[in-house]
């Protein structure tokens, strides 16, 4: 059977995969025809073209991947002519193929509002990598910039031009709000807020009526009389399905555009389809990729005799727009008498969530999330499978914070069987659960490789992982957090069986309580948890191999292969002496330095020969290891405090000094950071760390489990008005408390949200000892304190741990040769990624 | 497996046992390409693959960490921990990419790595 596809974009990529994968490619002969010069590519993520994404990982498939299925890729050689009566395509290079099926992929153009002035020079559309290279050159003699559209589409591209160096853009929106089709006005307000604080300037309820200047665009006018002076537009106002071949042949389109389509996706000719943004569905144009995904799906089974059809798509769309979440589900604008409205503002935060509530509060209709989209697909999946509400349903956009309910996986366990978890992959609940049930994938990776679910956007691993527990506790399955294939223990028991067993080496570990020969998540994670408990040499002969590659080299490695070096400078005070010989190292070394933002200095870019030998140097002039490779304390910064401030309570510099050094090297789950402020101004920020410590009249407030890393956390109050000593044995009691029971990986805001009890049970076990081992905490914290010793200083005062930097083996004194450096601002930096 | 061994490769004698890390690996060089040798002491097996990891093109496989995948012998690259297995080079992270894969012996604690002759010289993995 034959098959031609016209149009080579991701829906027409994703065509062929779905055959492939379904049918015995060998009863098909399969062509496609691609009019750019390029295989299909994800032109969702076209903006990260210009973060650094090559066209290359961009490509949906190399062309091999054609090759390898029977798949014959024409492109750079669009249809020219579909005659329908001999059923075949003409090509523009004149080839002439026959097709027992034809599918019409041929997507969409950008729609150029009819303003006079668009044909001028440095105006842009915003739909292929070609464009993304002529805006590009144009770009680097711009400066000032404007998209006309504010839309997702348009504020992509206002991103992009960002990213080009075009930092005086301004979005042009006709509708009065950002992205009108999704988000409502409050909700636009707050987005507009959010992008404005970035750098954009944003205009709605503006209508451009020409596009000024002699052969270059100079300016734009508004219908309003007002103008801006630009030297580059991009032009982003919606799409324009192509379906110019369909009306040659005589296919029937809709009045404003698109081809019409029945449920099977089938146009007004049986033997031809039409998927993607070229067809037109019960008067609709989906501009998304994921209903031309399914429409891709549904012709697939149609061609190999199957009777999937099209009954819409949910327009649902969660994405990160210059950093900003943005979400919309349901419906996201019913009002009015059918139902209630819940929402949730913080202006200060840039948090803005509403949801809208049948009359009766039992189902959830749609809702929009601006700033946190964390919930969206939980919201999503409890809107479209029409799951009913708990009685206080604003705590679904509340959220818990440390309280004592736990969230829990209720939700997931109350979606029907065909609740459509991944749908980038349309993956269901059910396919999940039968993953886990009859194919026994316990982990998320096999669920992965098994069902494809979570390959596309992400977005929906969290719940992969939920259901997956769950559904193994269903079955009677005794489900702890183990760590991996390797150990059948979970941290906490792994931490209490190796204290027990007095276990000292990984191999040890892994004979006497694992089997394999271990990963690389199990080697870091018991790494840790032995340098917890016993604070050895972490390069120790025999254990350095199960050490993460950065504890390995005692120095981080960056893009490029090169190493970064960080000294401890405790509090951040620090000598002219010593910020001299800071100075001279990396002047001497050849490294890019940069004060970091915990109050010490980085120097990057170390070849790993050189690292021994910069560290000697730093050591000679009183510096120790900064440990910035480690899952360890980090830094504990301060203000100045009553030293030198005038509104300074007490003497911040010098606790803080004492803090850092006290925790210096101290191993844990996650890097922890800490710091002291000298009064409430809290100059040091010390509501923002895993630890922190602002000054009172009467003493010290300690505020612990701050950052949350990605998902930033304010700390909570712990104890108020403390003397030193008590201070420092309520930290030795957090942190041991934490190193001991927190999983890999996890940072102390995560440890307390999962904390049954929250903030309440830690003081208790903290302040109140209500487990009975806080001196045992303090003991255990003490004698790690007592046993530090400065890594670095062993490795430079030992020969044999020296050998271990070397890049070659069989030629140790060389360098690697492939290392390359770029320039910027007067200082190396590390080439880009090829 | 490793590449079948035929008349025509080179042995090139890489470095000592004991200069490989139990559990861990090395960067070789040999002419101008870059290879990495591992030695997984506790497999008793020895293995080399290109050094360069692939998604990103960086010299770093050597100080990857090794580990064991349902019985398969694998390296997890520094940078992003993408895996790839020892034995076929195959990436056990769901890429497409995949690294090349040298066969080894060990003869008198002196470690050779088997380069094809017909290979010569791989632009790429310099």
């Amino acid at each position: 059977m034959k098959i031609v596809i016209v149009g080579n974009g991701m829906v027409g990529y994703k065509f062929c995969e779905k055959l492939v994968a379904k049918a015995n490619s060998n009863e098909f002969e399969i062509t496609v025809f691609g009019e750019e010069n390029r295989p299909a590519y994800d032109r969702v993520h076209l903006s990260e073209y210009f973060a650094g994404k090559s066209a290359e990982d961009l490509t949906m498939a190399p062309p091999e991947w054609y090759a390898s299925h029977n798949i014959t890729l024409r492109l750079g050689d669009p249809i020219t002519s579909i005659k329908r009566q001999t059923k075949t395509v003409h090509s523009h290079t004149g080839l002439a193929v026959t097709y027992d099926y034809l599918i019409l992929a041929t997507g969409s153009s950008a729609f150029v509002p009819p303003i006079p002035g668009t044909d001028k020079k440095g105006v842009f559309i915003y739909r292929t990598i070609e464009d993304l290279e002529m805006m590009t050159a144009h770009a680097r003699k711009a400066k000032k910039g404007a998209v006309i559209g504010g839309g997702l589409l348009g504020l992509e591209a206002a991103k992009a031009m960002i990213d080009l160096g075009v930092t005086d853009t301004h979005v042009i929106e006709f509708a009065p709000r950002l992205m009108p089709r999704q988000v409502d006005d409050a909700g636009s307000y707050m987005l507009k807020a959010k992008l404005e604080e970035l750098g954009l300037k944003i205009f709605t309820s503006k209508n451009t009526s020409a596009i000024l200047g002699d052969e270059s665009i100079a300016a734009m006018q508004f219908s309003d009389d007002t103008y801006i002076d630009v030297d580059m537009l991009v032009i982003s106002a919606g799409i324009k399905p192509r379906d110019e071949l369909a009306k040659q042949c005589g296919l029937t389109v809709g009045p404003r555009g698109g081809i019409v389509v029945n449920e099977h996706m089938q146009t007004n000719d049986a033997n031809i389809f039409a998927i993607g943004e070229c067809a037109l569905y019960n008067n609709m144009i989906y501009g998304l990729v994921a209903p031309g995904y399914e429409m891709a799906d549904v012709v697939v089974s149609n061609i190999i005799g199957g009777n999937k059809i099209f009954t819409g798509y949910d327009m649902s769309t969660k994405l990160k727009l210059i950093g900003v979440d943005v979400a919309s589900f349901g419906d996201p604008f019913v009002s009015g008498n059918e139902c209630h409205t819940i929402v949730f503002e913080d202006k200060i935060k840039g948090i803005y969530k509403r949801i809208n509530i049948s009359k009766d509060g039992k189902q959830l209709l749609g809702g929009v999330l601006v700033g946190d989209a964390e919930q969206y697909n939980m919201l999503l999946q409890t809107c479209k499978n029409k799951v009913v509400l708990p009685p206080n349903p604003e705590y679904i956009i509340l959220g818990s914070r440390g309280g004592s309910e736990s969230e829990g996986g209720a939700g997931i366990l109350s979606l029907p069987d065909d609740a459509l978890i991944c749908s980038c992959e349309s993956v269901t609940k059910a396919d999940i659960c039968n993953a886990v049930s009859e194919k026994n994938c316990e982990t998320v990776d096999t669920i992965k490789k098994c069902t494809k679910a979570g390959t596309g956007c992400g977005g929906c691993v969290p719940m992969l992982k939920d259901l997956m527990l769950h559904t193994m506790k269903a079955q009677g399955k005794y489900v702890r957090n183990i760590l991996c294939e390797h150990f059948n223990y979970s941290r906490q028991e792994l931490y209490d069986l190796i204290k027990m067993r007095q276990i000292k080496s990984y191999d040890d570990a892994l004979n006497g309580i694992g089997h394999g020969d271990g990963c690389e998540i199990c080697k870091p994670a018991i790494s840790s948890i032995m340098a917890s408990l016993w604070n050895e040499m972490i390069l120790k002969k025999g254990n350095d191999t199960a050490q993460d590659s950065n504890d390995r080299y005692l120095a981080n490695i960056q893009k490029g292969g090169t190493y970064s070096v960080v000294p401890r400078i405790p509090g951040g005070e620090i000598t002219p002496d010593k910020l001299i010989v800071i100075g001279q190292v990396a002047k001497k070394y050849n490294l890019y330095t940069k004060i970091t933002g915990g109050q010490r200095i980085d120097m990057f870019g170390a070849h790993v020969n050189d690292l021994p030998e910069i560290w000697k140097e730093l050591i000679d002039a009183g510096f120790e290891s900064g440990h910035a490779y480690g899952k360890a304390l980090r830094t504990v910064k301060s203000c100045v405090g009553s030293t030198w401030c005038r509104f300074g309570l007490h003497d911040s510099v010098s606790f803080a000094i004492q803090i850092e050094e006290r925790y210096r090297g101290l191993r844990a789950p996650h890097k922890i950071k800490s710091a002291v402020s000298g009064c409430i101004r809290e100059c040091a920020e010390a509501q923002s760390k895993d630890f922190g410590i602002i000054a009172t009249e009467k003493g010290w407030n300690l505020y612990v489990c701050g950052n949350g890393g990605s998902k930033p956390q304010h700390a909570l109050l712990l104890a108020t008005d403390l003397d030193s000593e008590t201070c420092i044995k309520y930290i030795d009691r957090f942190l041991m408390f934490y190193i001991k029971t927190a999983d890999p990986l996890t940072r102390t805001a995560t440890w307390l949200n999962k904390m049954e009890g929250g903030i309440d049970y830690l003081r208790n076990v903290v302040i109140n000892d209500s487990l009975g081992i806080a001196n045992e905490l303090e003991t255990e914290m003490q004698s790690l304190v007592d046993s530090y010793k400065c890594e670095w200083k062993e490795v430079v005062e030992t020969p044999e741990l020296r050998k271990r930097f070397n890049h070659f083996v069989n030629a140790p004194e060389e360098k690697d040769p492939t290392i390359q450096f770029d320039e910027m601002r007067e200082q190396k930096k590390a080439k880009e990624w090829k | 497996m490793n590449t079948t061994i035929t008349e025509n490769i080179t042995w090139f004698p890489a470095c000592k046992t004991h200069d490989v890390p139990a559990n861990g690996g090395v960067c070789v060089k040999y002419k101008d390409q870059q290879i990495a040798l591992f030695h997984f002491t506790r497999r008793d097996e020895w293995y080399a693959t290109q050094n360069m990891c692939p998604h990103r093109r960086q010299m770093a496989l050597s100080r990857g960490m090794l580990g064991s995948q349902n019985g398969e012998p694998k390296i997890a690259c520094p940078f992003h921990k993408k895996t790839f297995s020892l034995a076929t080079g195959e990436c056990l992270s769901g890429d497409e990419c995949s690294i090349k894969t040298y066969p080894v012996k060990v003869e008198h604690n002196i470690v050779f790595i088997g380069i094809t002759k017909d290979e010569g010289f791989e632009e790429a993995l310099v």
